[in-house]
């Protein structure tokens, strides 16, 4: 039977094909066979996680406590993309910084954990949390932005990346407040117990993939520089942090 | 720790002892200037069992005021602000100690003499079973919180 491989469900459009061929290059790279499956919902794909269905995964942070310390994932490498949330309003809001949005504001977002997390907690100063505010979940990056130039939303969460990559003419009918600036918080490769003993194999060729065509290729297809080790210790502090942060 | 030096202060300031619950105490000088807490930003730090600090980010260096250098392996109070109550800094070690998570405002001290709010949370690492630091995380507080925090503090010692 083969092993299965899933991405953390917020990766962009644009990269499916790349995670298809990456998984085309992992199954060559260790000689087995691996079945790529995508989900539509992290909650789908957390309760498949649950189920042990899930042997290697490119994971959100806000589940790498529950893959790591619950189901006995290990860390194999990451991208080092930190994942940084931009909260931006319509253009015309007479909202010029966090402090002036009000209890009762719709905020629009996607289900993207740490997203929606990093977001809340820009939020505090304005005294806002899950209480007084209403939230209003989006498939997309590009619905968020929709649902505040129709005003149906005060207030948008977006990965800082899907903001930045929103059309000229998209951005210029909405006004970013703030971006966050953390630096220690990405997605990471890890895999499942039946292959953590493959880690170090793994690792050793992920990390040279970088040094060819091919692998910048594909590495550029996926929105990636390179793979970077990523050691236990490293993983446990991510883990921590994520731990502080979450209410 | 070493006494705060007037050379690195901004502005005028008032002499202080701080009295530390291991006997020790270090003179501090404090000014009344306020660094904003950086938007977006996350402070983070960790430190052993004891409370020397072991790793810091780039957030942290920066608004402690000091160098990378001169905060590795320092205690944890070397950012303790006199008006911050005693009690506040012993019911964090106590929820710590016993495994759970801390949350408090905290008003830090800076190597300038100038303080910063932050809303921090603290947790223990625990690795094999075994609690081997705790890491702290900084975030911005609301005005409003830091008011009530003031107040509070104020009656307490």
């Amino acid at each position: 039977m083969p092993y299965q491989f899933t991405v953390s469900p917020d990766f962009g459009p644009d990269q499916l094909a790349g995670w298809h061929i990456f998984n085309t290059w992992m199954q060559r790279q260790l000689e087995t066979d691996i079945h790529f499956e995508t989900f539509d919902s992290f909650d789908a794909q957390r309760q498949a996680i649950s189920e042990d269905r899930v042997d290697i995964i490119y994971a959100n942070p806000y589940d790498a406590s529950f893959l790591v310390r619950e189901k006995g994932f290990v860390a194999v490498a990451s991208p080092r993309k930190p994942d940084e949330t931009t909260i931006a309003v319509p253009a015309d809001s007479p909202v010029n910084d966090i402090e002036s949005l009000e209890s009762g504001c719709r905020i629009a977002q996607t289900d993207d954990p740490d997203i929606s997390m990093m977001g809340m907690i820009m939020l505090e100063p304005a005294n806002l949390d899950k209480s007084n505010t209403e939230t209003i979940i989006q498939d997309s990056y590009i619905q968020v932005a929709k649902a505040l130039i129709q005003g149906r939303a005060d207030v948008g969460f977006f990965l800082r990346e899907a903001y930045e990559g929103l059309s000229s003419l998209v951005k210029s009918q909405l006004k970013p407040l703030v971006t966050s600036d953390i630096q220690l918080v990405s997605h990471t490769l890890l895999l499942g117990p039946k292959l953590a003993q493959r880690k170090d194999e793994l690792g050793k060729r992920l990390l040279s993939m970088s040094e060819g065509p091919q692998g910048k290729s594909l590495l550029d297809s996926l929105g990636f520089d390179s793979w970077n080790p990523v050691d236990e210790e490293e993983m446990e502090f991510m883990i921590d942090l994520m731990e502080a942060l979450v209410a | 720790m070493q006494d705060m030096n007037p050379s690195d202060i901004r502005g005028e300031f008032q002499e202080k002892i701080l009295k530390h619950f291991d006997g020790s105490q270090r003179k501090v000088l404090v000014t009344d200037v306020e660094t904003p807490y950086p938007e977006g930003r996350l402070i983070v730090s960790r430190t052993d069992t004891e409370g020397r600090i072991t790793h810091c980010n780039r957030s942290f260096v920066e608004m402690s005021g000091y160098e990378e250098s001169e905060i590795i392996g320092q205690p944890h109070a070397l950012l303790r602000h006199p008006d911050m109550p005693a009690a506040a800094f012993a019911d964090l070690w106590n929820t710590v100690r016993e495994g759970r998570k801390w949350h408090g405002y905290v008003k830090n001290l800076r190597k300038d003499g100038g303080y910063y709010w932050v809303y921090a949370t603290v947790i223990p690492n625990v690795r094999n079973g075994k609690v081997t630091g705790y890491t702290s995380v900084r975030r911005k507080p609301s005005r409003q919180k830091v008011e009530e925090a003031i107040s509070r503090y104020a009656n307490m010692s």
